[in-house]
């Protein structure tokens, strides 16, 4: 999969779960915090799709915002992860 | 530069006093309309200052205090209600929930989400849930439950959402039963409920929905957790329970507030929350709370991000009729 790839799986699931489906114009470098699109509960439920979806296991130091309050941050860290 | 000082939050104890207790005077009698206030005594400070204030404002026998526990509760929180109502002269009363909450299947449904993260959780073993500080690193901030083992072994690992929302939900029982027995008890008197948070839990949701979230009136809401111990202190809260650190006491292991919800010590919370509300920078205000200044921006997000969080907890039902 590349970078676009995992970008739309990241997108698609974003809408569908924190934003009922409805797009609302979601760039892939809006911070999802600071958007109020996940909160602390939502980080979780972001953290077992990347797990289930991109077979990698997401280590709690990785847990950061450059990895992932963005879909553009966490697609590279994906990408970073599966190709390491 | 405007800094922050422990004097800022330091209050006249005595006007204090006598501003909450015609303030509770007011509304108990005159806009609730009951006759008295029931308190659940956690054995914490909070609680005690709760009826300490109440007596205060109604008389002792206006006051009536009910001591929960469950078979997870400290001993201490027991020992602890029952010195707060003695020390103040209130009638009060010892309601273990124990059976409500296995009625209600609280222990089963946690112990049952735990075991998905941990298989080998059974009967013997203890368990809590923790955040990361948030002085530490930038790390998001998940839960993870730790287990202790009958044999003393520690495990602990991050929880998948469905097992920490399921953990939670089933934990909220302990709130919820406690608050439905002080409205009973309530109900029974004809008197309103006391709630018991002070300004950090209020403000940054450090409670449960229709569980300790629930009250008929917050007489110390608007008090910073330092400022709950000055008046404490003014108005003969007994030392033990004014040295006893703020405990969850929800869980079967040991669990500190801090380590549970508020991230950092709440002396140096009370600080970063005022500073902030009151539109302090960051660095100008670190070195007086001994942090970093990229550790007070940090405290400033957590800060913004529970109270977004807790405008849920806050909010009353929404009529979907009204315009």
């Amino acid at each position: 999969m590349n970078k676009c790839e995992i970008e739309d799986k990241l997108k698609e699931f974003i809408v569908e779960t924190f934003l009922f489906g409805q797009d609302s114009g979601l760039k892939s470098s809006d911070s999802l915090l600071k958007k109020g699109i996940v909160d602390s509960t939502g980080v979780i439920e972001l953290i077992d799709f990347i797990e289930r979806t991109f077979q990698i296991k997401v280590e709690d130091e990785e847990i950061l915002p450059e990895n992932l309050d963005s879909i553009d941050h966490a697609a590279s860290y994906i990408l970073g992860k599966q190709n390491r | 530069m405007t800094t922050v000082s422990r004097e800022a939050l330091k209050i006249d104890c005595a006007v204090e006093i006598e501003r909450i207790k015609n303030s509770i005077h007011e509304k108990v009698t005159q806009t609730l309309r009951r006759r008295g206030a029931v308190i659940g005594l956690s054995g914490g400070i909070d609680s005690t200052l709760v009826a300490a204030l109440c007596v205060q404002a109604l008389g002792k026998d206006r006051v009536f205090g009910i001591i929960m526990p469950e078979k997870e509760s400290s001993p201490e929180s027991t020992e602890w209600g029952r010195l707060a109502a003695e020390s103040f002269g209130i009638r009060s009363v010892i309601e273990d929930i124990t059976s409500v909450l296995e009625g209600a299947k609280c222990y089963e449904r946690r112990d049952e989400a735990i075991r998905k993260c941990v298989p080998e959780y059974a009967a013997g073993y203890r368990a809590k849930i923790v955040l990361p500080g948030v002085l530490e690193d930038e790390r998001l901030r998940v839960y993870s439950v730790v287990i202790q083992a009958p044999d003393g072994r520690v495990i602990k690992t991050r929880m998948p959402a469905d097992v920490y929302l399921t953990v939670v939900a089933a934990s909220n029982f302990k709130q919820r039963a406690r608050k439905m027995m002080e409205y009973h008890h309530a109900d029974r008197l004809n008197y309103a409920v006391a709630g018991t948070p002070n300004r950090l839990e209020y403000e940054l949701g450090f409670f449960v929905k229709n569980g300790d979230g629930a009250a008929d009136f917050k007489p110390i809401a608007h008090l910073y957790k330092t400022q709950v111990y000055q008046l404490a202190e003014h108005i003969g809260v007994p030392a033990e329970i004014r040295s006893r650190p703020s405990t969850t006491d929800t869980y079967s292991l040991p669990q500190s507030q801090e380590e549970f919800f508020f991230s950092i010590p709440l002396e140096r919370l009370d600080l970063c929350l005022y500073a902030h509300d009151q539109g302090m920078k960051p660095a100008d205000i670190a070195a007086s709370v001994d942090l970093s200044s990229e550790q007070v921006e940090r405290v400033f997000r957590d800060i913004e991000s529970k109270r977004r969080a807790a405008r849920y907890g806050h909010m009353a039902p929404l009529l979907v009729g009204s315009k």
